[in-house]
């Protein structure tokens, strides 16, 4: 339990809201969206359909019909459900207990698959071993999901192999892709126009839609990548 | 015309005899999964697929087929009770013309297709019972993307067979025509095609776009361009851009959120738009005017006006209750045809 940091709550058109608690990626701010997030599947207010966590936001999708049900006093459906998430926010969020697995992941490097690695590395002024060595040392978080089904954004990378978004977004980029944007470090789960700098391809399965759970990551969970050989990744 | 003769199979189905461009099984959408990066998808006019359900005697969440031009040619192996809505491509059965938004009984053995565009960009048919296919997340709508959902989780193709469900036998109907149409229709013009004004609500970065050209913004047209789709409508028109260069990190976003890319494009986000975005939200379309956008087509104009949120939410609830007036009264007048 710890203290309610300052936030905003404002209209994502006349069906959603987004309660904002600052425009960064912060790990700490981060922990608290995602006991928001818990807190309302368990309990959820009524005229909820379903709430999106992001980075340091949550946005809440409401049905406009459901929230203005039993009100007398003429307030619309964003005022009503400003009022109850504002209600909600009053109570300590627990921060104990969150769900959260640690995943090793394994990436081959090969700049077969790692398209961008050699020039991440030149334009850290670092070797491709240094790379690696780097962006396995550490341990991420999932922060968020978004983009496409199963797609994780992690972080935070090390200053040594952050480097911004391809001016030029490739067509394709093949589903496993693990790649850098800024600090961030993601997988691409389904082949997808993308932008991310490449620096490597995992084996594993991001998203399933036969699998009860759909995707292998989930906001909250650690992950910490490790290397293998092109054989073990064909192989895998 | 010809009559197609094919071998009966004891399925109801309807089959696909010539592929469209772009044809998909669509529903209201899937929600509860866009924390997994899962987009709802579902129609992109919300408000004429629902209509179709309801002048077959649908429920509004029956999956419908959203069809675009040029359009697939279905054979109805089976008699079935069908409502074609939304954008008007000429429709016809066995070469004869019907009209959209009546409940049409359609013989077996009879071909329904699309002769042109006379206005709008997507159309709907209903079929009564709905399609029995399996729903994926609870949804009929497909996911292309992920290749899930729908039909096979994909568009439809050159004979894909899609089953419907079992419902009694309406041939006693038609005295061996090909087709009736029944006499009562969903009243439409209210709402529908009539863009002069898109109405908006003012996004979280509306006030990055200097006072003139938000002044621009709302007393000049928008043209729908031709890359536009189900993920997003692309603008063209007066250039719209903003001083302020903060980045914005990733959050949730929603359909009809128009956002400001860095180039200074404008893009409405569609019903296959993604779960999260980090570009500036300058507005967002009311709900209860994406339908009337969902059907502007590329190279046609659009002209935005700021409203406030009580009048969003109240042309909602007031679209909303018409669609219930609808379903009402065609349930009732459907069943008290077929019970005559």
């Amino acid at each position: 339990m710890s203290e309610q940091p300052a936030y905003t709550i404002f209209p994502l058109g006349d069906s959603a809201l987004t309660i904002d608690f600052c425009n960064s990626i912060d790990e700490a701010i981060n922990q608290k969206v995602l006991a928001l997030f818990h807190s309302l599947r368990e309990n959820p207010a009524a005229g909820i359909i379903e709430a999106v966590p992001a980075y340091s936001s949550i946005t809440i999708y409401y049905d406009m019909l459901l929230a203005v049900r039993n009100n007398q006093d003429h307030k619309t459906a964003f005022e009503i459900m400003t009022e109850r998430m504002e209600k909600r926010l009053q109570d300590p969020l627990s921060e104990n207990n969150l769900p959260s697995q640690f995943l090793r992941i394994p990436v081959c490097y090969h700049n077969e698959f790692g398209l961008d690695i050699d020039e991440l590395a030149a334009t850290n002024k670092i070797t491709a071993g240094e790379v690696i060595q780097i962006h396995t040392s550490k341990v991420y978080g999932v922060y968020m999901l978004g983009f496409l089904p199963g797609f994780s954004y992690m972080g935070k990378v090390d200053d040594k192999i952050a480097m911004p978004r391809k001016t030029n977004p490739r067509q394709r980029v093949e589903s496993g892709s693990v790649g850098i944007a800024g600090y961030q470090t993601g997988i691409y789960p389904l082949a997808s126009p993308g932008g991310w700098q490449i620096i490597g391809r995992t084996p594993v399965k991001l998203f399933d839609s036969d699998n009860k759970e759909l995707t292998l990551l989930k906001p909250g969970d650690k992950v910490q990548f490790y290397s293998i050989s092109k054989n073990e990744f064909n192989s895998y | 015309m010809t009559k197609f003769s094919f071998i009966q199979s004891a399925k109801m189905s309807l089959i696909v005899i010539k592929p469209g461009i772009l044809d998909t099984v669509q529903d209201n959408g899937r929600y509860g999964y866009q924390h997994l990066g899962i987009n709802p998808g579902g129609t992109m006019d919300r408000f004429s697929a629902q209509a179709v359900n309801f002048l077959v005697g649908n429920s509004s969440d029956e999956a419908v087929i959203e069809i675009h031009f040029p359009a697939a040619a279905f054979l109805f192996q089976q008699d079935a009770i069908i409502a074609v809505g939304g954008a008007d491509f000429l429709p016809s059965i066995d070469g004869e013309a019907i009209p959209l938004w009546h409940p049409v009984i359609i013989n077996r053995n009879s071909v329904l297709q699309f002769h042109g565009i006379k206005k709008g960009t997507q159309c709907y048919l209903a079929i009564k019972g709905g399609l029995d296919i399996p729903k994926w997340l609870n949804s009929f709508s497909t996911h292309t993307k992920a290749c899930i959902g729908g039909f096979n989780g994909r568009a439809l193709q050159k004979n894909d067979t899609l089953p419907f469900k079992p419902h009694a036998c309406y041939a006693k109907f038609l005295s061996g025509k090909d087709f009736m149409i029944l006499p009562w229709q969903a009243d439409i013009k209210w709402n529908h095609f009539i863009p002069e004004r898109i109405s908006v609500l003012p996004g979280h970065e509306w006030s990055w776009i200097k006072e003139s050209l938000q002044t621009d913004f709302l007393n000049n047209p928008f043209t729908i361009t031709f890359s536009s789709d189900r993920m997003g409508y692309r603008l063209s028109g007066l250039p719209v851009h903003t001083e302020n260069k903060t980045e914005l990190i990733s959050s949730a976003v929603s359909f009809g959120t128009i956002q400001l890319l860095p180039d200074g494009q404008l893009i409405v986000l569609m019903a296959d738009h993604q779960t999260t975005g980090g570009y500036p939200r300058i507005a967002h379309v009311i709900s209860a005017h994406l339908s009337q956008l969902a059907q502007v087509r590329p190279g046609e104009k659009i002209q935005f006006q700021v409203t406030d949120m009580a009048t969003a939410e109240q042309l909602f609830c007031r679209q909303k209750h018409h669609l219930l007036q609808l379903q009402n009264a065609c349930k009732f007048r459907l069943e008290e045809f077929l019970n005559a």
